[in-house]
């Protein structure tokens, strides 16, 4: 069953279309990831779901309730956690919950009770007293993270959850976040780890330039990238010199060189002992043949044309 | 019910946030008796307190509404907790409701300084105290809508501040409580009609020195009429610039 449906959603700021006809949806329970590099239009899609703007066009509808003309009361049963920890640097921990949960209307017991349960459950018991300057960048996260679900939404909506926090923190969220999902939470995640979504999602949608080019299951995504067969070969030497005879004798296979390695690719399973034959003719010698299994961050690659390792970089360097 | 419940919190957090600080206590302690003082001092007469008394807890109620409820927004636009009231089931009337009463209490209780401590000094016994709250409230409700309205054009805190400035001291020069607006030059004049603190300074005068220019009821219909001008003009600006 669909908990959130978004229909032909686009988003223009004067002549620049930040969203262009976005369609998807999300199956109420799932852990849905939302990943693309900076300026794809992430935050703005999230920003009209949750009501921060308002569409140029389209329809969202998050659990029955059409969210452009209800947004107060879509609101209701959704929770926020944004990529910046905001709660109130005066206010200790569990003021910090109880002043969100009223602002549900939670009654004054209910909300200290919840409150109370939820430092316990996100280890900050000891934390509750100490004001909200004085915590962690791990522990802001993960408070800002109780904030968010301290009313029980049905949809959680979190925005590169694990970013600019430690190791160690980052397990602990993701854990959270997979012990939302037991609970029978929607988690709507975005994020520009690829390992996040792939060890968190069951689904994920690949947004670039507005423009929603993937949605699959992570599983269906790693098969689609299976068929292909990959083998990075090592050398003492660079196999550009011998790029065009390369290509003229194995016509079937793609090469390409990323950091001193060979990347050969073929739809079936081939020898490599030929490969490797034709490097030695050539008077290299390879010290490694090995044959790669693509992960979900070559599927990106391959489905966005943009390198993880440059999404990240990206998303770091914007944080400075 | 569940809307009062958060909009009662909202204000017990500003309240508690910024306007019970001890900085904030003692800006809103120090600066109406810094200028009832400076009166006070060159002042010869007992009988010239009574005269500045209206214009001291006009400005006192005006620096303190504006530059504290535009500072606060901003600061926590800039923080971005601001996105949290934005992103709360709460119409966006009553969280402005919310987060505007804090300053009004605080601009009527910083109104009030100045009284006590002349209180100490001349005999207000006279004083129609009523009509007094009826000039005071509007006052406070206008200045603090005026610092939502700043609230909403500034992106950083000095902006704010810069503001507010631009504000208030043509208003306080020009609305008749230092200066009477018959005294003004001829051109000037018709610009102290358009300043809300016109009319509230007009009912304080009339309350405190029995020098009402206008009919009560004309100054009461007038700050009325700016309350709701100045709420919609803000409710507008806020979702035309928070909400993209």
């Amino acid at each position: 069953m669909h908990i959130l449906e978004v229909t032909n959603l686009s988003k223009k700021y004067n002549d620049f279309a930040a969203v262009k006809h976005v369609d998807f949806s999300v199956e109420e329970g799932e852990i849905f990831g939302f990943l693309g590099p900076n300026g794809a239009g992430k935050t703005t899609t999230i920003n009209m779901i949750t009501g921060l703007a308002r569409p140029t066009s389209g329809f969202i509808t998050l659990a029955g309730i059409d969210c452009v003309k209800n947004t107060k009361l879509a609101q209701r049963v959704m929770g926020i956690v944004p990529d910046e920890s905001n709660l109130y640097d005066d206010m200790n921990g569990f003021e910090n919950l109880c002043f969100c949960a009223s602002l549900y209307g939670m009654r004054k017991m209910q909300r200290e009770e919840k409150a109370r349960e939820l430092l316990l459950e996100f280890g900050l018991e000891k934390a509750g007293n100490r004001p909200f300057k004085a915590f962690s960048k791990g522990m802001k996260r993960k408070l800002t993270i109780a904030a968010g679900i301290i009313h029980e939404p049905k949809i959680l909506f979190m925005d590169e959850p694990t970013t600019g926090i430690d190791v160690e923190s980052a397990k602990q969220i993701r854990e959270l976040i997979t012990g939302l999902k037991r609970c029978g939470t929607t988690v709507f995640l975005t994020t520009h780890y690829i390992e996040d979504a792939q060890r968190l999602c069951d689904r994920i949608a690949f947004i670039v330039e507005g423009q929603i080019v993937k949605i699959a299951s992570v599983n269906e995504l790693l098969e689609s990238s299976q068929a292909e067969y990959i083998v990075h070969f090592t050398f003492d030497g660079s196999a550009v010199a011998v790029d065009d005879e390369l290509k003229k004798c194995f016509p079937d296979y793609d090469f390409e060189e990323q950091d001193g390695i060979c990347i050969c690719r073929a739809p079936q399973p081939f020898p490599i002992l030929p490969l490797v034959r034709f490097f030695e003719e050539k008077g290299l010698s390879v010290y490694e043949a090995k044959s790669v299994h693509p992960s979900l961050e070559d599927v990106f690659v391959k489905i966005t044309g943009i390198e993880a390792k440059k999404l990240v970089k990206e998303k770091e360097g914007g944080r400075k | 019910m569940k809307t009062w419940i958060a909009f009662w919190n909202i204000l017990k957090k500003d309240m508690q946030n910024y306007y019970l600080k001890a900085p904030n206590i003692s800006w809103g302690l120090i600066f109406p008796l810094a200028w009832t003082l400076m009166f006070f001092i060159r002042s010869q007469q007992a009988i010239e307190i009574n005269e500045i008394l209206p214009g001291v807890m006009a400005m006192s109620i005006l620096f303190g509404t504006t530059s504290m409820l535009a500072v606060t927004i901003t600061f926590e636009r800039k923080g971005r907790s601001f996105d949290r009231l934005l992103l709360a089931p709460v119409s966006l009337k009553i969280m402005v409701l919310a987060k505007t009463s804090g300053a009004i209490l605080f601009g009527i209780i910083n109104a009030f300084i100045p009284v006590i401590l002349s209180s100490f000094v001349i005999d207000l016994s006279n004083v129609n105290w009523m009509i007094v709250l009826i000039g005071v409230l509007p006052i406070a409700v206008t200045s603090t809508l005026l610092g939502l309205l700043i609230a909403t054009s500034a992106k950083e805190v000095f902006e704010a501040q810069t503001f507010s400035n631009f504000f208030r001291f043509p208003m306080l020069f020009l609305c008749g409580l230092f200066i009477p607006v018959k005294d003004l030059p001829v051109l000037l004049q018709p610009f102290s009609y358009i300043l809300p603190l016109t009319y509230g300074a007009d009912v304080l005068n009339g309350a405190l020195l029995n020098a009402g220019l206008m009919n009560i009821w004309v100054d009461i219909v007038a700050l009325i009429g700016f309350t709701v001008l100045l709420f919609i003009i803000s409710l507008n600006n806020i979702n035309k610039k928070w909400i993209l």
